[in-house]
């Protein structure tokens, strides 16, 4: 086994570790970003339609292009980059970590680090976590491994497709499949709104006229050796109505319900999961419960855009920098809690510093809301918003305007930020 | 005789547990056999669904043939096991009751098993078995441990049976359905669906689910296998509650009730269901069983969540009028053994079916001679989960793709994979309950390119030819 010492270790080369290392190194720490992949880029790579890089780069890429703007950035630092590596282990070792890799080239690597970063990404929700009856052919899949299978390796998994839940892979997918010649029969979403952003719905569904099912479920899965048919079956006051259920003929289900951060990992570190995202608790420097581990990207709570993503990503690699050189401001932390109609709100601490941000997650959909923050029983920033929904992520700032000095925080007060 | 390939001493229908027992036991004798089974690979029938339980032995009447064989097969793992390699742990089983008339059944199945010859049978109070179980629910009075009890992983256990009878010169042809049959003197023929056929002097019947069908193409016994539908789910394997022991409630009629089992692999499973069904291929699933089954096992252990479950299955039980195991010599065919009506439990009475089964082979005239160059050990890749580094570091020496993780979830390497292709299992689901690769938290999401790719590299075949578990379960339809 052989044994490498860094200042920091990241640990996932897509979006999140990438910037997170960039920004590393360019502050001058021994940093190594180690990939499972045979390539840096993550799931960008299969995201192959536009849209990536508006507020980043204030162009359109595809996920390939934004991907390679980074993979370049990578090549010019002085990053180790392990590839084809998958980190098994995190081991707290008293003043640092020990990080466990399994590679084919090297056979185990052992990482020693003072800190690592969770960049690690996410899954995406399957049949069993949402219990979809019925038989269990071929032909069933996440709209993510459909991605892959097309966009990669140029393999169609199906003809007639139905599409069970409206998160944004499923969109994109939608339009995809159309374009090399499926037929795709409808998304089915159980919520009365789209989970997806709403220019998907627009450009990956509307311009198709593929039927979204809001407020229905498929409620059997049907078919022996490929799937045959489901059953599609609205919702009547939240409960299924099934003298309304209809079949829809099809070969293949596609799967887009829902993501989860990939925190298998971090739990084996005893790294404390926050419930609401599915990611760690983090401070205001993006550490999580345990000393010298921190997270950013969606493994710690799930983006719709990957731009912002980098934005944390490279934030959260400024305070490892600070952590590494013990720079990391010394100041007391105060809580930030979700108060009405918001579903979280990361990090989940702050600290009194200009230019803090905020990124949080709406609980409802409304037209004309607004974003409230509170500290204790003062009203600090109230901003309105256009339209809020669940699937589009929101942030803010707390700068000095909103958070003068002489504004005082008491001992247990929190910042509770809502919306209305 | 003189030697042909499709010429046989026995022919046993069927390669789940009871036909792979039976076929490894006669691999120790100089016999040509063949098992023929109609599905892709191996164990993809009764005993692919399955709760992985080595039942103790204090669940079925004293007078029963289930009860003899169960209590004997039970003693037979641990040797099995040794030569075999597959998953097993004898973690034991607590019957929990939680009320007082709860207890005297306990008392009832103490009595009964004792009359089986369970060793080890205790009745344990409420603060013992609170004590040897910190995830049961507080309500509970008392209840039943059987020290013998286990758990395994039964289609790794049917895989390593096959691999040590083929080893041992059992020929296996798996996609042979058998759908015609022609008596002569001293020997059948037997026909596939394919139109290939075998001859064989004599013939075992352990077509699980379809035992009836078997037995009626030879012209053997008329008797009905009724399907009996159980229905299970899979926990994450870091799910919040994990008991040490399988957790039984008190048995109902036909049923050993909703069972909390810690599976042998690390994660977790709640079921079965019990239901009589008309389809033999129904195996869906349903949203009332599931909110069922969740609250039947919740009341056993409240700290189980439905956030946890990764996925859910369905099996049917081969189920006699008489729940019975029906293990004899066919009355009407002649070298026939039937061996019908293995269900539950089937897996646990297994290498004490295949015992009995060579005694009526012998019998009824089948002269058994030992091979001396039979050997009863196999060997495979060694996982890397559950390998500690150092371990792994040195697999990864032998050959690289240990060092290659392909199923994340369950901690997979290529090696497992390539190894899994190159001895027959060569579906997705094959590769799956050969290797584990696919049955994690996220099904196979990541993994099921690179097992696609690994299949297309190590067969050559086209990526349209990969199916899930053969027939037509196509995964791809075209290229782009």
């Amino acid at each position: 086994m052989k044994t490498n010492v860094y200042d920091a270790v990241v640990i996932g080369g897509g979006a999140a570790g990438m910037a997170c290392a960039c920004e590393m190194d360019s502050s001058g720490l021994k940093v190594a970003i180690v990939e499972r992949e045979e390539t840096l880029g993550g799931i960008l790579l299969q995201c192959i339609h536009n849209g990536f890089g508006l507020h980043r780069f204030k162009e359109e890429l595809t996920g390939p292009e934004y991907a390679e703007r980074y993979i370049e950035k990578v090549e010019n630092t002085s990053l180790d980059v392990f590839l084809s590596t998958t980190v098994v282990n995190i081991a707290n070792e008293g003043e640092g970590y020990c990080v466990t890799g399994y590679s084919g080239s090297e056979g185990v690597l052992l990482f020693k680090t003072e800190a690592v970063v969770l960049a690690m990404g996410c899954r995406e929700r399957n049949r069993g976590n949402i219990g979809i009856p019925g038989t269990r052919p071929s032909g069933i899949l996440t709209a993510g491994l459909a991605q892959r299978l097309i966009n990669m390796d140029g393999l169609v998994p199906g003809r007639r497709i139905v599409i069970a839940g409206s998160g944004d892979i499923g969109l994109i997918m939608a339009r995809r499949l159309t374009w090399t010649g499926c037929e795709v029969l409808g998304v089915v979403e159980i919520l009365p709104y789209a989970s997806g952003i709403t220019r998907n719905i627009v450009q990956c569904l509307k311009d198709f006229d593929i039927p979204l099912y809001l407020s229905h479920i498929i409620s059997r899965i049907e078919g022996k050796d490929r799937v045959e048919s489901v059953q599609v079956t609205p919702l009547q006051d939240g409960k299924p109505d099934i003298s309304g259920s209809f079949p829809l003929e099809c070969d293949t289900i596609l799967l887009s319900v829902g993501l989860i951060p990939e925190n298998e990992l971090s739990r084996k570190a005893s790294v404390k999961i926050n419930h609401e995202t599915g990611g760690a608790y983090v401070d205001a420097h993006y550490m999580t419960s345990q000393k010298g581990i921190f997270a950013c990207g969606n493994v710690l709570h799930v983006h719709d855009i990957v731009d912002f993503v980098s934005e944390e990503s490279v934030t959260c690699g400024r305070y490892v920098h600070q952590y590494v050189k013990h720079s990391l401001l010394d100041a007391a932390q105060y809580n930030v809690t979700p108060g009405a109609n918001v579903k979280y709100v990361i990090p989940n601490s702050f600290i009194r510093e200009a230019g803090r941000k905020f990124y949080l997650r709406s609980l409802i959909v409304k037209n004309d809301a607004e974003l409230k923050v509170m500290l204790g029983e003062q009203t600090i920033i109230k901003k309105k918003l256009r339209h809020v929904q669940p699937s589009e992520m929101i942030s803010f700032v707390l700068d000095n305007e909103a958070f003068p000095a002489s504004l005082p925080i008491g001992d247990r007060m929190a910042l509770e930020v809502s919306i209305h | 005789m003189p030697e042909s390939r499709n010429k046989f001493d026995l022919a046993i229908v069927g390669a789940g547990v009871t036909g792979a027992s039976i076929a490894r036991v006669l691999s120790a004798y100089k016999l040509r056999i063949a098992v023929l089974e109609k599905e892709a690979d191996i164990s993809f029938g009764v005993s692919k669904a399955n709760s992985g339980i080595i039942h103790a032995g204090f669940h079925h009447k004293p007078s029963s043939l289930k009860a003899v064989l169960e209590v004997k097969g039970n003693a037979m793992f641990d040797g099995l096991q040794k030569e075999l390699l597959f998953p097993f742990k004898r973690v034991g089983i607590l019957v929990t009751a939680f009320s007082y008339e709860e207890m005297k059944a306990v008392e009832k199945l103490y009595d009964q098993g004792i009359e089986n010859g369970v060793p080890g049978l205790e009745i344990v109070n409420r603060d013992r078995i609170i004590g040897m179980e910190p995830v049961l629910n507080r309500d509970v009075v008392g209840g039943l441990y059987a020290p013998t009890g286990g758990i395994i992983e039964p289609y790794r256990f049917v895989f390593a049976l096959m691999e040590s009878a083929v080893k041992n010169g059992v020929s296996l042809f798996r996609n042979f359905e058998v759908i015609k049959s022609r008596k002569h003197k001293t020997s059948y023929t037997i026909q596939a669906a394919s139109g290939e056929t075998i001859e064989a002097r004599y013939v075992v019947n352990a077509a699980g689910l379809y035992a009836d069908e078997v037995s009626r193409l030879f012209g053997a016994e008329e008797f009905e296998i009724i399907p009996r539908k159980g229905e299970e789910f899979i926990l994450d394997r870091l799910a919040a509650a994990f008991p040490k022991h399988v957790l039984f409630p008190v048995p109902a009629e036909h049923s050993k009730g909703i069972l909390v089992i810690p599976t042998v692999e690390g994660t977790m499973m709640i079921g079965p269901t019990a239901n009589e069904i008309e389809n033999k291929e129904d195996t869906a699933t349903t949203r009332e069983n599931l909110e069922r089954v969740l609250s039947l096992a919740r009341m056993m252990v409240p700290a189980i969540s439905k956030m946890d479950i990764i996925t859910s299955f369905a099996g049917n039980r081969p189920v006699l009028k008489d729940n019975d195991f029906y293990i004899e010599a066919s009355g009407k065919a002649e070298r026939l053994i039937q061996a019908a009506g293995i269900q539950s439990p089937g897996l646990t009475a297994s290498p004490a079916i295949a015992e009995y089964v060579k005694g009526l082979l012998e019998k009824n005239g089948l002269s058994l001679v030992r091979r001396e160059d039979y050997d009863p050990h196999i060997t495979g890749p060694t996982p890397i989960r559950g390998s500690s580094p150092e371990e792994v570091d040195l697999l990864v020496g032998t050959d690289p793709a240990y060092g290659r993780v392909v199923c994340r979830c369950e901690e997979v390497s290529e090696k497992e994979i390539k190894e899994a292709i190159n001895r027959g299992h060569t579906t997705l689901d094959g590769i799956k309950f050969y290797t584990r690769a696919g049955m994690g938290r996220c099904q196979g999401a990541f993994c099921t390119y690179k097992i696609i790719k690994l299949l297309i590299q190590e067969l050559g075949i086209l990526p349209e030819e990969i199916t899930k578990r053969g027939g037509k379960s196509k995964v791809i339809l075209r290229k782009l």
